[in-house]
């Protein structure tokens, strides 16, 4: 029999990007109390976003939205056995701090919320609790990774139910990927000049031809037939926001999206879970928008 | 998944990534990756396979249950949903998130029997807390509360907390692959 009594490291990496990796494949559900944390653990959900209001409301609400009370979040953590996601403000350390002392499993630096700093994001190296960002274009994934993300989530336009953002952020990462990843190595100085992004990261890109986290979609999925979309373009997994518990059957909603998630390839399948689904959230044209979340975070 | 599968290729398997019982005819092994075990027993319910894999377990088909999906073998989970099921075929307790939550997952050194040291990821870990004297204990870990198992085999059935598809030490796939 044999032992080892080598000291262990927290918050190493590959820690923080290992939680990311086992979560793919899956759906990550917005829940704004434990009762739809239940629902979506019920569902298959691989993790919860717990927060007051879904992106739908606040953009309805106005006014500066926060943290969420760490109340509501410990109540979500006592409801359900699978990871709890919290959000904090766009360079909002002490919002950060809050939620790792929660206990919270990953933290959203995200521009749902109302950025705190203009200039700079949380430098996330700091911390042991992984995080998630948002991200339009390679360059902003990049940023957001040198700054110390984990994972990588394209930002789509939350709150809309319009996939069209989330199809856009994701095929610009992936154009500029295939760009870099075909470039001379002497184009690369000039590439990542232009992507504004560290020059180490745009080598590994250019080597690799992928990200080196884990890329998931979030932003205006709200149909079985979404997830299937985004996944096909590449997303790892997807996050649901306002599409779940703002539409008629939330229950059926959960369950349909874990599915065409699962089985993303196979139109069968998600024509079945799309059947006799109810309706979906109501939706929103983004030339009718009046704030658009996907500028904010630099 | 994916990991688990190059991994796998690497070590001179040929991989199926099963999503359907009709996948499952024909395999020498199976891998149960990890994730989040309720997630999993979801789709393990939607697709039929639950049943599937529990007659090919019983008629000796070698599986190999990482993270969650030690969890989905032992015969015993503390800390689970009130709900949650168990193929029932490693006579392990494992408690979820035995470990402790993300924060506290690590990643230290394992020495397996046979092996060697390996490095050991452990993330939201399930801890193997009682076990029958009857399995094969082929790594322990130490997290300050006495030895606990970290890699067990039980007849056809293994089971390992932390994740060895994570870092670039292909010996403990080898292992598994090498008793088939």
């Amino acid at each position: 029999m044999t032992s080892t009594s080598d000291p262990s490291t927290t918050g190493s990496a590959l820690v923080k990007r290992g939680l990311a990796d086992m979560l793919r494949g899956g759906v990550i559900m917005d829940v704004v109390n434990p009762e739809q944390a239940k629902i979506a653990e019920d569902a298959g959900a691989v993790a919860v976003m717990a927060l007051e209001r879904v992106p739908s409301d606040i953009r309805r609400d106005g006014g500066v939205a926060r943290m969420s009370d760490p109340q509501m979040i410990q109540e979500i953590q006592a409801m359900v056995t699978i990871p709890v996601m919290a959000k904090a403000r766009i360079g909002h350390f002490a919002e950060a701090q809050i939620l790792q002392s929660l206990d919270v499993d990953y933290i959203d630096e995200s521009e749902v919320l109302t950025p705190a700093d203009e200039e700079n994001h949380i430098d996330k190296w700091s911390f042991t609790v992984p995080f998630v960002c948002g991200a339009t274009n390679l360059g902003e994934a990049l940023r957001r990774i040198g700054e110390g993300a984990c994972l990588i989530r394209s930002k789509g336009e939350a709150g809309t139910g319009n996939v069209v953002e989330a199809v856009r952020h994701l095929r610009t990462i992936n154009a500029q990927m295939r760009r870099l990843h075909s470039a001379d190595a002497s184009e690369i100085f000039s590439l990542a000049k232009d992507l504004q992004a560290p020059l180490a990261l745009v080598q590994e890109v250019a080597a690799t031809g992928k990200l080196p986290v884990p890329l998931f979609c979030a932003g205006g999925i709200s149909t079985p037939a979404d997830a299937s979309l985004v996944l096909q373009l590449g997303a790892e997994a997807v996050f649901v926001g306002s599409g779940i518990f703002k539409s008629e059957d939330p229950v059926r909603m959960a369950n349909a999206i874990v599915e065409a998630t699962t089985h993303f390839r196979d139109a069968a399948v998600v024509a079945k879970v799309s059947t006799g689904l109810g309706a979906a959230m109501a939706g929103a044209e983004t030339s009718s928008l009046e704030v658009r979340l996907a500028e904010r975070g630099w | 998944m994916s990991e688990h599968g190059q991994m796998l290729s690497d070590v001179g398997a040929d991989v199926v990534l099963v999503r359907s019982v009709e996948q499952l005819t024909g395999l020498d092994g199976l891998v149960l990756p990890g994730g989040e075990s309720t997630a999993i027993a979801h789709l393990l319910e939607t697709s039929g396979l639950r049943p599937a894999i529990d007659r090919s377990i019983a008629d000796g088909l070698s599986v190999f249950g990482t993270c969650a999906g030690l969890i989905l073998l032992s015969s015993k989970i503390l800390d689970g949903r009130s709900d949650q099921w168990s193929f029932s075929a490693l006579p392990v307790s494992v408690r979820r998130n035995g470990y402790g939550r993300q924060i506290a997952s690590f990643e230290t050194t394992v020495a397996v029997q046979g092996v060697g040291e390996v490095p050991g990821v452990f993330i939201r870990a399930p801890k193997i807390e009682a076990w029958s004297q009857e399995i094969e204990v082929l790594a322990e870990h130490d997290h300050g509360d006495g030895e606990h198992p970290v890699l067990v085999r039980y007849e056809n059935v293994w089971g390992c907390s932390f994740h060895p598809e994570l870092t670039g030490d292909r010996r403990v796939h080898g292992l598994f692959v090498d008793s088939l």
